[in-house]
C-alpha cells in the first residue's frame, strides 16, 4: 500500500511537475503505448460490448412485454451501456488483456535486473516506464467505452429490428431521446478513473516483483483481482455520488 | 601501481546486515583513478551486495561509500542520478532492455542524457559495438543473440557515455577464451589510454590477473586478502591458494550445511515460518 501511493505521487510529479523543470515526457513510447494497450484491445470490446447489448435487449424485452412497454427497450439498452455496462464490462476486458500484460512485463523487466539496469544509467524507471502507460491508459479505456458504446448499441439494434417490430428509424431516435449528455459524461468520468486505477495498480505490481518467474506469475494474478475489486467498488461510489445523491 | 592519483571510490568501514547476519563485514578500500580492482569470493560471500552499495541501490547499516570524492550513501535519489552519471555498469546478465534493439540499448543513456543528434548518435553506437566485437548486430533483439553477445552488448552500453569509472559484474563468464581476451584487453586500453577506473567482480583467474592491478578477495562478508596481483599469487594465505588455484580441498568448505549457508547469506524470513516450523517438528 506504502509502495502504491509513493507510485502515484511519483507518476503526479512526473506529469505535472517535472515538465515545468524542463524535464518533458516523450511522446512517441505513449502512442506505441496506446496501439498495444488500446487498439490491439479493440476487437476484444467490441465482441463483448456487442453480446452485452444483445443479452440487455433480449432481457429487456422479455420483462417489458408483460407490461406491454416494448417501446421502452431502446431507452433501457441506452442508459444502462452509457451509465454502467459499457465503462464497467470494457474496464474487465482491459484488466484481463491489458493490465495482466502490464503488470507481467514490467514483473519480468524487474526480475531480470531491467529496471535496476535503467536505474543505474540514471533513467527514472517511473519516467520512462510507468508514465507512458499511465497515458497511454488515460486516452484509450475512454476511447474504447465509447466505441465499445456505439458496438452494445448496434446490438440492442439488432434484437430490435430483427426479431422484434422496431425499424431502424424508431429505435435510434427512441435511443437518442432518452439519453442526455450527462448519461455519457458520466460513463467517461468512471472510465478515466478507472483507468487510472487500473494502470497503476498494474504498473505497481510489476515494479513490486520479487522472485523470478513465480513472482511475476503470483503479482500479475495479484494485480487483475486487485484491479478488478478496485474497480467494481469504485463504481459504486461514483454511481451513488453521479445518481444516488442529489 | 596508481597509488598516488586521485582516490575514485573509498569504501570506509562498510557494514550491511539483513536481521542478524552480517552480509558485509566492516570492508574498507581504497581505489584510485587508473585502477582495475577485481574483487573475488566464493558464490555468496557478499560479492554482489557489495557492488550493489558502490553504485547506491542499496544502503548500508553503517559505515560510508564515497564517489568521486562523494558520500553516496546518505543522497536522495536526484542526487545519486548525477554521479551515476559518471560510471557505467555492466550487469551479470547483460540485463538489456528486451523489448529494444541492440542498438537501441547502446542508445539508450546517449538518447537520455545528451543532446546529440541521430547521426552522432548512430555514429557512437557502431563505434562502441566495435570495440565489442560485435559490428553489424544493432538491428537485432536481445532474444535473437547469445548470453555472451548480450554481455559484450551490455559492456557496449555501459561504455556509452564515455564513463571515468566502470564496473562490471562477471564480464567474462560465459564469453569464450578469444572473447575473453578481447573483453580483457578492452579493460586495459581503457584503463591505461583513457585513466578509466574499473571495479571488475570475477571468478575468473586467468581473465582476474591479466586485468588487475588491485585484487581484494572477499570471504563470509569480510575482506580475506587484499594486495597487487603478485601479493595475492604469493600470499600465505591458504584461503587464497585454494580459490586462485581452484582446489577442492582446502580450508574453504566444499559443502555449506543449511545453517551454515543461511548464516552466511540471507535468507528471508518466510511468513508463517513459526507455523511452518512446527510442522516439521522444528522449535523456534
Amino acid at each position: 500500500m506504502k509502495n502504491y501511493l509513493l507510485l502515484n505521487l511519483s507518476i503526479l510529479y512526473w506529469i505535472f511537475i517535472a515538465p515545468f523543470k524542463g524535464q518533458f515526457f516523450k511522446i512517441a513510447p505513449i502512442f506505441r503505448q496506446m496501439v498495444f494497450i488500446g487498439v490491439r484491445a479493440a476487437p476484444m470490446v467490441a465482441l463483448t460490448a456487442f453480446s452485452v447489448g444483445v443479452t440487455l435487449a433480449m432481457q429487456a424485452a422479455h420483462s417489458l412485454e408483460s407490461l406491454g412497454a416494448q417501446i421502452y427497450i431502446p431507452d433501457l439498452v441506452m442508459l444502462t451501456l452509457l451509465r454502467e455496462m459499457g465503462p464497467v464490462l470494457i474496464a474487465v476486458i482491459v484488466i484481463g488483456r491489458s493490465g495482466s500484460a502490464v503488470a507481467a512485463e514490467l514483473g519480468t523487466m524487474k526480475v531480470s535486473e531491467e529496471i535496476e539496469a535503467l536505474e543505474v544509467m540514471a533513467i527514472n524507471p517511473v519516467q520512462y516506464l510507468v508514465v507512458p502507460r499511465v497515458f497511454a491508459m488515460l486516452v484509450m479505456l475512454p476511447a474504447l467505452t465509447i466505441f465499445g458504446n456505439y458496438i452494445g448499441i448496434l446490438g440492442g439494434w439488432a434484437v430490435c429490428r430483427y426479431a422484434l417490430d422496431f425499424n431502424t428509424a424508431g429505435y435510434v431516435l427512441r435511443a437518442l431521446e432518452s439519453a442526455e449528455t450527462w448519461d455519457l459524461y458520466s460513463g467517461m468520468i468512471k472510465s478515466v478513473v478507472f483507468a487510472w486505477l487500473i494502470i497503476t495498480i498494474a504498473c505497481n505490481a510489476g515494479l513490486n516483483v520479487e522472485g523470478g518467474a513465480e513472482g511475476v506469475g503470483q503479482s500479475t494474478t495479484a494485480s487483475v483481482v486487485e484491479s478488478l475489486l478496485a474497480m467494481l467498488v469504485m463504481n459504486a461510489i461514483l454511481t451513488g455520488i453521479f445518481f444516488f445523491s442529489a | 601501481m596508481n597509488a598516488n592519483g586521485e582516490t575514485i571510490i573509498e569504501v570506509n568501514h562498510l557494514v550491511r546486515r539483513f536481521g542478524d547476519r552480517a552480509v558485509l563485514d566492516d570492508i574498507s578500500f581504497n581505489v584510485h583513478r587508473g585502477d582495475t580492482l577485481v574483487i573475488m569470493g566464493g558464490s555468496g560471500c557478499g560479492k554482489s551486495t557489495l557492488l550493489r552499495h558502490m553504485i547506491g541501490s542499496m544502503k548500508p547499516t553503517s559505515g560510508s561509500v564515497k564517489l568521486f570524492g562523494e558520500e553516496v550513501t546518505g543522497m536522495s535519489e536526484r542526487e545519486i542520478e548525477r554521479v551515476r552519471l559518471r560510471f557505467g555498469m555492466l550487469f551479470q546478465s547483460g540485463a538489456l532492455l528486451a523489448s529494444l534493439t541492440v542498438g537501441e540499448n547502446v542508445a539508450l543513456p546517449l538518447l537520455q542524457h545528451t543532446d546529440k543528434s541521430p547521426d552522432q548518435i548512430e555514429e557512437i553506437v557502431k563505434q562502441k559495438l566495435q570495440m565489442v566485437g560485435l559490428t553489424g548486430f544493432e538491428d537485432l533483439r536481445p532474444d535473437e543473440i547469445s548470453g555472451g553477445m548480450k554481455k559484450r552488448v551490455g559492456l557496449a552500453r555501459a561504455l556509452a557515455l564515455d564513463p571515468e569509472l566502470l564496473f562490471s559484474d562477471e564480464p567474462t563468464s560465459g564469453l569464450d577464451p578469444i572473447m575473453t581476451a578481447v573483453v580483457d584487453e578492452l579493460t586495459l586500453n581503457l584503463t591505461k589510454g583513457t585513466h578509466m577506473t574499473a571495479v571488475v567482480v570475477s571468478h575468473d583467474m586467468t581473465s582476474a590477473f591479466r586485468i588487475a592491478t588491485r585484487m581484494i578477495m572477499l570471504g563470509h562478508g569480510s575482506i580475506v586478502a587484499q594486495g597487487t596481483p603478485d601479493e595475492i599469487r604469493n600470499s600465505p594465505n591458504p584461503e587464497v591458494q585454494q580459490f586462485i588455484h581452484g582446489k577442492p580441498d582446502g580450508p574453504i568448505p566444499l559443502n555449506l550445511s543449511q545453517d551454515e549457508h543461511e548464516h552466511h547469506q540471507y535468507v528471508k524470513p518466510r511468513p508463517f515460518a513459526w507455523a511452518r516450523g512446527r510442522f516439521h517438528g522444528r522449535t523456534r
